[in-house]
């Protein structure tokens, strides 16, 4: 396993491609230029410490800071998924609720992943399980965050539909079934494309890094096979859960569409 | 029989009133009085505090579904959810039939999709839909605003059926005719405490 290095010139080279980025925004007049630069330096800052924060945990032996690390993650997640929202759902619960299906699928997934397939010595090895939980999480999120914004776009707008059937003596999932199929739908499509056209459209992130890292390009592919079904899973189970856990938030025990939950974020 | 006691919807000071079997209480008052709130509450659509009984039983005695399978709110405009009407419906049945023959519906109407029907043929199919399962209370809100007299008279004729047979009708109309023609009391909201909660039996 070899690799050529990359240099803080080398980086200086290639941030310069951002130039096309302020080119267009300037000539367009889409006044990005501030928030190209922001996002920029933000993804310098962070990688930048997320290579030491990982260098320093992967030096360590205890599983006690892969664990923390791992649940820095989730929440971080979780917090995403919230911020994502158009509608209030409830506030607070939602992000309970999106960092509760974070945990249970990423502890879930990466355990069958990790503990059960690749099955690394120690189990806990923290260069395994911290990159593959990062791609089921990221995957995951998406999942919720599409599951729960569609729910909450779909129940605001079949509101009328949604309380005639309640009227009529429906249950809460009964009167959301339609809405709820929607959002499952609309959740698991992008996984099922990319699980179509992987390999011949793009060559995935993970397994472009291993083999610029010298990795057997055969025994890349493997690794993205696994993790693609790891996401498929992860993706299918996440949606699930967040979108049973979004009609209980948006209904209450007497199987009332709550409408001040269905109202627009400012 | 229906009995409301001490309802609280929206700002209206706390309700009680009784609708008897075999009648039908017209609910008053200007726009946005809260009629549709009240109707919705009763329904056990929105949360209010209060109790509503049916037959002696109290709302929360039994899940929310059945109580609005006895208690019906018929939306002053109808939503549908599927394609077609007929999915919104039971099985075919001979009541089916009835029904729509009362209020001279055609059956053809039920396989046409819903966005090519009238808002009347929709309103009287939606009168058909809270009619068919015999609920104990319906609560009427318009019921007839998109009918022209002679369907609003088949419709008139079908809840004082529904009357006969022994149930209870609260009716929302701004029609003053009908509410002669249908109503044994009147119930006036009003924001003021005084004014508001008279029960007056028609003549």
């Amino acid at each position: 396993m070899s690799y050529v290095p990359l240099t803080p010139l080398d980086l200086v080279l290639a941030s310069a491609l951002l130039a096309v980025n302020a080119a267009i925004s300037w000539a367009f007049r889409l006044r990005l230029e501030k928030s190209i630069a922001i996002a920029a330096l933000r993804m310098v800052a962070q990688l930048a410490l997320i290579g030491v924060v990982l260098k320093f945990i992967f030096a360590q032996t205890s599983p006690a800071w892969s664990i923390a690390f791992a649940l820095v993650m989730v929440v971080a997640a979780g917090v995403e998924v919230t911020t994502r929202q158009h509608r209030h759902i409830g506030g607070w619960q939602v992000m309970g609720l999106s960092t509760a299906t974070l945990l249970f699928v990423g502890t879930a997934v990466t355990a069958i992943g990790v503990g059960a397939i690749i099955g690394p010595d120690p189990w806990y090895a923290p260069r395994y399980v911290l990159p593959i939980l990062g791609m089921v999480l990221g995957n995951a999120m998406t999942a919720v965050t599409l599951v729960i914004d569609t729910i909450a776009e779909a129940a605001a707008r079949e509101r009328g539909a949604i309380e005639a059937r309640l009227a009529l003596g429906a249950r809460r999932f009964e009167a959301l079934d339609g809405v709820l199929r929607l959002a499952l739908r609309t959740a698991m499509t992008p996984i099922l494309n990319s699980m179509a056209t992987t390999g011949i459209v793009a060559l995935p992130g993970m397994m472009t890094g291993q083999i610029l890292a010298g990795v057997d390009p055969v025994g890349a592919a493997k690794y993205q096979m696994l993790i693609m079904f790891l996401i498929a899973a992860a993706t299918a189970l996440s949606s699930f859960v967040g979108a049973l856990g979004a009609v209980l938030l948006l209904t209450d025990e007497r199987h009332r569409l709550r409408g001040e939950r269905l109202a627009a974020r400012d | 029989m229906l009995r409301v006691e001490q309802l609280q919807v929206a700002a209206l000071p706390p309700l009680s009133f009784e609708v008897a079997d075999r009648e039908c209480l017209a609910i008053e008052g200007a726009s946005g009085a809260g009629k549709t709130l009240l109707l919705r509450a009763i329904a056990d659509l929105d949360p209010a505090p209060g109790q509503v009984f049916v037959d002696g039983a109290e709302r929360n005695e039994m899940p929310a579904y059945e109580w609005r399978r006895r208690v019906r709110y018929c939306a002053a405009e109808p939503q549908w959810w599927t394609e077609t009407p007929r999915a919104c419906f039971p099985e075919p049945s001979a009541r089916l039939d009835r029904l729509m023959q009362s209020l001279d519906v055609e059956k053809q109407l039920l396989d046409r999709p819903v966005s090519v029907l009238s808002t009347g043929e929709r309103q009287r199919l939606a009168l058909v839909r809270a009619f068919i399962d015999e609920p104990r209370v319906l609560l009427l809100d318009e019921p007839t605003s998109a009918l022209p007299p002679q369907a609003a008279a088949l419709a008139e004729e079908l809840i004082k059926f529904h009357m006969l047979s022994g149930r209870s009708v609260i009716l929302v109309s701004h029609d003053r005719a009908q509410v002669e023609r249908l109503a044994h009391a009147r119930l006036l909201l009003s924001k003021s405490a005084d004014a508001q909660t008279q029960v007056a039996h028609a003549p």
